[in-house]
């Protein structure tokens, strides 16, 4: 197991948006959190970027314990992230919100960047180099230095996922990569995680709507509602579960 | 309009983008550095202090235009530089040391500020960094033992290497090559992780933390780099003025460096130049048509803060990028003729995320 979460609660006040949900992925796997508005999902995300403290329960990566790991030691642990409403720096272009990625493996010192000595230097010439990989991955040399605020929203997205690659993580938190997409651009969206996953062999986890980008994609699926696991299989398994239906369609509760 | 073609990741990391840029450069170098022997003393001593405001307005460039953080008690940083400089000369520590120490004791007034503003942002950071600026005024008045209170204390004129740095002259070629100095760190810091980090808290605190930026960090090093930037500014103040008062730093200043920013340009460091020749030079160019204006219009008082609102606001509506951003346009006016197009000067209306405050 590449991640766990075990027994995983978070309760705002009088509210439990995540209710003791245990769940594992496996290296290499594509791993997918549906479930209606509310469910908790992006609350789990949250919770492994340690934006948000679990009430109990415990976070697991590499075999090693991060729950009480500081949100910005995270991405060096090997967990990169997007967000569902694109968090880009706008004013910045293209290749330095890439370089940001990169952030996270910054050796040269404080004084070596105020007066740019070899080390710092050094530095750059590798981030730049692993810019120049993601970018060539993601094919997005065209905008390599068009400022972030005048792109179109579809490949703001598909920055978004390359700074998360430029992080250089084993684990990938991808929350919502089709929403606002076009059927084409969702359609795109999956080959790239599907490269991604192939390619990098990184193991990802998303949060998705698109039940066709599911499919499509994802090895296992994970389906929530009111912050409690429903049901976790294939994505066949997941669709027809009976608890899943009646989540998303409404019903009577089981006899 | 100039393409330049990058075979290498080093030529992404010169400060200059090609030659012709290290050519007007090392000219107007060289043009500032003879400009004494063309000019009277009176326009070498306004020079000097537009040097000085250009330091000072590079280091809240830094803070506000690039990190984000608004602070309304600059001008305690440039005091407390002053008056650091000032005690320690007359203390008669040789000027090579007070002067950095005046830029690390106003760094580590920043770091006092900036650790309990850590969570704070907009409005009241403003009125945290507005209280510090008063009790930092207060402290210069009232202290009389060190600061000799009202009374004023006299600066006493330094030596370098036994060179007297006395009169315009000297401030000008002190403030010009600390000027250099402070632009050489600040693009330094502009093109490592610091930069970048810094201008990721200004966008988005919560993916940068997520990309690995540590908050609380490099935000009290953006408080501490722009208040030891304005430290040596104030260093250089003390000499530039002679006789420190502790009313002369009061939010009136705070104000005027927020006017360097805003009008010279946010996020750009051309704009903290541009910002302190309109600061400095406006006062001037008011008291050059004074006495030609119509009726008693030039002797209104008030005319001057007036005109600096104005130009403020006019600034904010019409031109949200500042002089600097106006420079381009016009720079790009002339570079795509014959074949420009009207889009490329449509009125800006995207802000930055530090002039919403």
């Amino acid at each position: 197991m590449l991640f766990q979460a075990e027994q995983l609660s978070v309760r705002f006040g009088g509210i439990r948006a995540v209710d003791d949900v245990s769940f594992g992925v496996e290296q290499g796997e594509v791993f997918a959190l549906i479930g209606p508005n509310g469910a908790g999902k992006t609350t789990i995300f949250n919770m492994i970027s340690r934006i948000y403290t679990p009430t109990s329960g415990r976070l697991i990566f590499d075999g090693k314990d991060f729950t009480t790991v500081p949100p910005h030691r995270v991405a060096a642990l090997g967990i990169g992230r997007t967000f569902q409403n694109i968090a880009l720096f706008s004013n910045a272009t293209v290749l330095q919100n890439l370089l940001i990625g990169c952030h996270c493996h910054v050796r040269s010192s404080l004084l070596s960047q105020l007066a740019f000595l070899p080390s710092a230097r050094r530095d750059e010439i590798a981030h730049r180099e692993k810019a120049e990989e993601v970018i060539a991955f993601l094919g997005l040399e065209r905008y390599r230095d068009s400022l972030i605020a005048g792109l179109p929203y579809g490949v703001r997205k598909v920055v978004e996922l390359g700074r998360a690659l430029c992080t250089e993580p084993k684990l990938l938190l991808l929350d919502e990569p089709s929403s606002g997409l076009n059927v084409e651009e969702t359609e795109v969206m999956g080959f790239w995680i599907e490269d991604i996953k192939k390619d990098l062999g990184i193991t990802v986890i998303m949060v998705e709507h698109d039940m066709k980008l599911v499919s499509q994609v994802s090895d296992r699926v994970m389906a929530l509602n009111y912050g409690k696991l429903l049901a976790l299989g294939t994505p066949h398994e997941v669709q027809t579960h009976p608890d899943v239906v009646r989540a998303y369609i409404g019903g009577e509760a089981a006899a | 309009m100039r393409h330049v073609f990058k075979t290498s990741y080093t030529q992404d990391l010169t400060i200059w983008r090609h030659r012709g840029d290290l050519f007007w450069y090392g000219l107007l170098v060289l043009i500032l550095l003879l400009l004494p022997r063309l000019l009277g003393t009176f326009y070498i001593g306004e020079l000097g202090a537009v040097f000085i405001f250009a330091i000072g307005g590079v280091g809240l460039m830094l803070l506000t235009g690039y990190t984000g953080l608004v602070n309304l008690g600059h001008a305690a940083f440039l005091g407390i530089g002053a008056y650091t400089n000032a005690i320690l000369l007359t203390a008669g520590w040789p000027y090579i040391v007070t002067l950095p120490a005046s830029g690390l004791l106003a760094a580590i007034a920043g770091v006092a500020i900036g650790i309990p503003t850590l969570r704070m942002s907009g409005l009241y950071l403003a009125i945290a960094t507005l209280a510090f600026g008063q009790i930092v005024a207060t402290v210069l008045e009232k202290w009389d033992a060190v600061t000799h209170g009202f009374d004023g204390f006299a600066v006493p004129t330094p030596t370098i290497l036994g060179v007297e740095i006395q009169g315009a002259t000297g401030v000008y070629y002190a403030a010009l090559v600390v000027l250099i100095f402070v632009l050489w760190v600040s693009v330094n810091i502009l093109r490592t992780p610091l930069g970048r980090a810094m201008v990721a808290i200004r966008d988005s605190e919560i993916s940068a933390q997520s990309m690995g930026v540590n908050l609380k960090l490099y935000k009290t090093i953006a408080f501490a780099i722009s208040a030891g930037i304005t430290g040596l500014a104030g260093g250089l103040f003390a000499q530039y003025v002679n006789f420190l008062a502790p009313d002369s730093f009061d939010i009136l200043l705070s104000i005027q460096f927020l006017t360097i920013v805003f009008v010279g340009g946010v996020g750009s460091l051309h704009g903290a130049i541009f910002g302190a020749l309109f600061v400095r030079l406006l006062p001037q160019a008011i008291a050059l048509v004074r006495d030609d204006l119509p009726g008693n219009l030039g002797h209104l008082p008030g005319l001057e803060p007036s005109l600096f609102g104005l130009f403020l606001v006019l600034c904010i509506l019409f031109e949200p990028e500042g002089i600097y951003g106006r420079w381009i346009k016009i720079k790009l006016w002339f570079q795509t003729a014959p074949v420009r197009r009207r889009t490329g000067f449509r009125r800006q209306k995207s802000y930055a995320r530090s002039e919403r405050v």
